[in-house]
């Protein structure tokens, strides 16, 4: 629909709504805050009516009685620490959604054990000093939301006020601009009061109350520790089931295909030349594929590691090697299963150079535990040159042996021999 | 000949009561765990007993460790262990009880029909065929002085006896005369301190026994 053009002029109604306005702005969005602050204020209440209990019932004499009646409602509030921090973590929950970490994981602590720890006495200074400062600050800040309602919505309770006084005070309609004016800035300050102090009260409460940034650090290590180790098991689990696959498919079925033909082979006398070949052919392929596959599925997991440990799994990758390889493996019980695969992919892996790379004749493999470590020595007399940096095999054994914390170390001169050394971690 | 097969892939077990009945056996019972395999032989007695390495539930061992109790409890059945990966170790327990009727071999050997077909029939008789990828494991492990001071032929030879070849069998492998096996044989059994022996699988026997299996 169309106007008609009005030029400059402005209708009141305009200057009604943009008024509606600047008054209703404080309060968009105070409400959090404003719940908030008020809910510390009404926690601080609470403690200071059980300090305070003694005195309203009943009034203390004797310096016994004086004594008595300070020392068990602070102890009484004191005891009730550890359950004012949870009160405290809830206000927070609840009223902003900010969840504080509890520098106490699992349990709420016992109380000597929570006065003892510095996160304890961190949260006990919240207590004693930190909240009821915010909430004496808090107060001031609720205070001054009523007197700005009160002083805004002048117009409509002025009316209240008695004749004889408006009578007396002419002037009262005019002053009475000037009151819902300081109201409205007073309104503009109780927002952003509520709003910065709701703040200071996060930031201080996540310094005070939940972990200090060293214990969160702590937990974070502890929390990557933990799932990278659910990682290395998965990417083991995922080994096995690759390896189970193929010896329960593939391997099967190509040997059953190899058996089949031998049998044509045996029995089909009478062949062409032609087809005689063709078969012969097969055979013998598929003889070759056997091969192949099983090597590669050998090096996965094999079945033998799991059921009789490292020392009897190394002898089927130092026989499979085309260059003689001894191995000697000294460990008075077998490592987690984790440490052992890791081991015996290493060994697999490091002999898979030797022979690709190396030029040896000969290779030497020991596994032996000192302490809690598992050291690994793979060594041959070869070219040598072995770097661990760029993108060779080696980095990536690197990575695996890191994955478990554990180190390797290459020492590989030009014209030999190398010497790899890895050193893996386990509870003796 | 009687046989009784233990292998869980269906398809393999199809295939080896072919090559078995080629070879002349009598396949009088199929199963597919070592449970049931201790049952058919309880039941049949055969001769011999084809048993795979690797069968449920546990899919490790199963077959090796039925083995040992047929080996004890029915001395009259020999064995041949088939496997995916022949282990020294699963050879070091199969033989550590008893080194005659007994067999370990790669399944991929089944498909040199004559060849596996004569293992068979040698094993059935109470002989010894281990896999020559088992020998080589078992050498990998031994480092003794005696067999550094082997030639390399006669590591081969070696090997090949502890396989439970012939001395002809060996000959024929190695494309050399049957008197220049036996030169080998004496000359190995000098340098390991071992005394002579006269059967095929008394050689074995010996060559196990400085291993430290017999």
């Amino acid at each position: 629909m169309d106007r008609p053009d009005l030029g400059a002029y402005r209708f009141p109604m305009h200057r009604t709504a943009r008024l509606r306005r600047v008054i209703q702005r404080p309060f968009q969005g105070a409400g959090r805050p404003v719940a908030f602050i008020a809910t510390g204020v009404l926690i601080q209440l609470g403690v200071l009516l059980v300090i305070a209990l003694p005195w309203i019932l009943f009034v203390p004499v004797s310096k016994g009685a004086i004594l008595l009646a300070v020392l068990v409602p602070c102890a009484a509030v004191l005891a009730a620490g550890p359950l004012l921090t949870e009160v405290q973590y809830g206000r927070f929950r609840t009223r902003l959604g900010v969840g504080i970490p509890s520098p106490f994981p699992g349990r709420r602590p016992r109380l000597r054990a929570w006065l003892r720890s510095p996160a304890g006495r961190r949260q006990l200074t919240y207590h004693v000093l930190g909240g009821p400062l915010l909430a004496l600050a808090a107060a001031f800040v609720l205070l001054m939301w009523a007197a700005a309602v009160v002083a805004v919505s002048v117009y409509v309770w002025i009316w209240l006020v008695p004749l004889d006084w408006r009578i007396d005070h002419p002037g009262y309609s005019t002053w009475g601009a000037y009151v819902t004016a300081a109201g409205i800035a007073l309104l503009h300050a109780a927002s952003w009061l509520s709003g910065a102090l709701a703040r200071l009260d996060t930031r201080t409460a996540t310094d005070l109350l939940g972990p200090s940034r060293q214990e969160q650090l702590a937990r974070r290590v502890e929390a990557l520790t933990e799932s990278r180790a659910g990682l290395v098991d998965a990417a083991d689990a995922e080994r096995r089931r690759i390896e189970r696959d193929l010896h329960d498919g593939a391997q099967q079925r190509l040997v059953s295909l190899a058996v089949n033909l031998g049998v044509a082979k045996a029995t089909l006398g009478d062949l062409p030349e032609d087809a005689r070949r063709v078969i012969d052919e097969a055979h013998r392929e598929a003889k070759e594929a056997i091969q192949e596959l099983s090597s590669l599925v050998r090096g996965l997991h094999p079945a033998v590691l799991e059921d009789r440990g490292l020392d009897a799994a190394l002898s089927g990758i130092a026989a499979r090697a085309p260059i003689p390889v001894r191995v000697k493996v000294d460990l008075p019980s077998r490592p987690s299963p984790t440490i052992e695969a890791v081991a015996y992919f290493v060994i697999s892996e490091a002999l898979t150079n030797v022979v690709k790379h190396a030029e040896a004749s000969k290779a030497e493999v020991t596994v032996e535990r000192f302490g809690a470590t598992v050291l690994v020595v793979v060594s041959d007399d070869g070219v040598g040159g072995a770097e661990l940096t760029g993108g060779t095999g080696l980095a990536g054994l690197a990575k695996r042996v890191a994955s478990v914390d554990g180190t390797l170390s290459v020492d590989s001169p030009v014209g030999g021999p190398t010497v790899m050394t890895v050193e893996l971690p386990c509870v003796p | 000949m009687r046989a009784v097969i233990a292998e869980d892939s269906v398809l393999l077990r199809i295939g080896l009561v072919k090559v078995l009945e080629m070879a002349g056996f009598e396949v009088v019972s199929e199963v597919g765990d070592a449970q049931a395999l201790l049952a058919a032989v309880e039941e049949h007695r055969p001769d011999i007993a084809v048993v795979d390495v690797r069968m449920p539930p546990g899919f490790t061992d199963e077959g090796v460790r039925a083995s040992l109790v047929i080996r004890r409890q029915w001395p009259k059945t020999a064995v041949l262990l088939l496997s995916q990966y022949v282990e020294e170790r699963y050879a070091a327990d199969l033989l550590s009880a008893n080194t005659s009727g007994i067999g370990y071999l790669l399944k991929q050997r089944v498909a040199d029909v004559e060849e596996f077909a004569e293992t068979l029939r040698r094993v059935a008789a109470g002989g010894t065929a281990l896999d020559p990828q088992v020998v080589s494991q078992l050498l990998v492990r031994r480092h003794r002085d005696p067999l550094d001071r082997l030639t390399p032929r006669e590591r081969e030879v070696l090997e090949l006896m502890a396989g439970g070849r012939s001395n002809a069998g060996i000959a024929e492998q190695l494309v050399v005369s049957e008197s220049a096996v036996a030169k080998h044989i004496n000359s190995i059994f000098a340098k390991l301190d071992l005394p002579k022996a006269e059967a095929d699988h008394r050689r074995v026997l010996a060559v196990l026994r400085f291993l430290d299996f017999a």
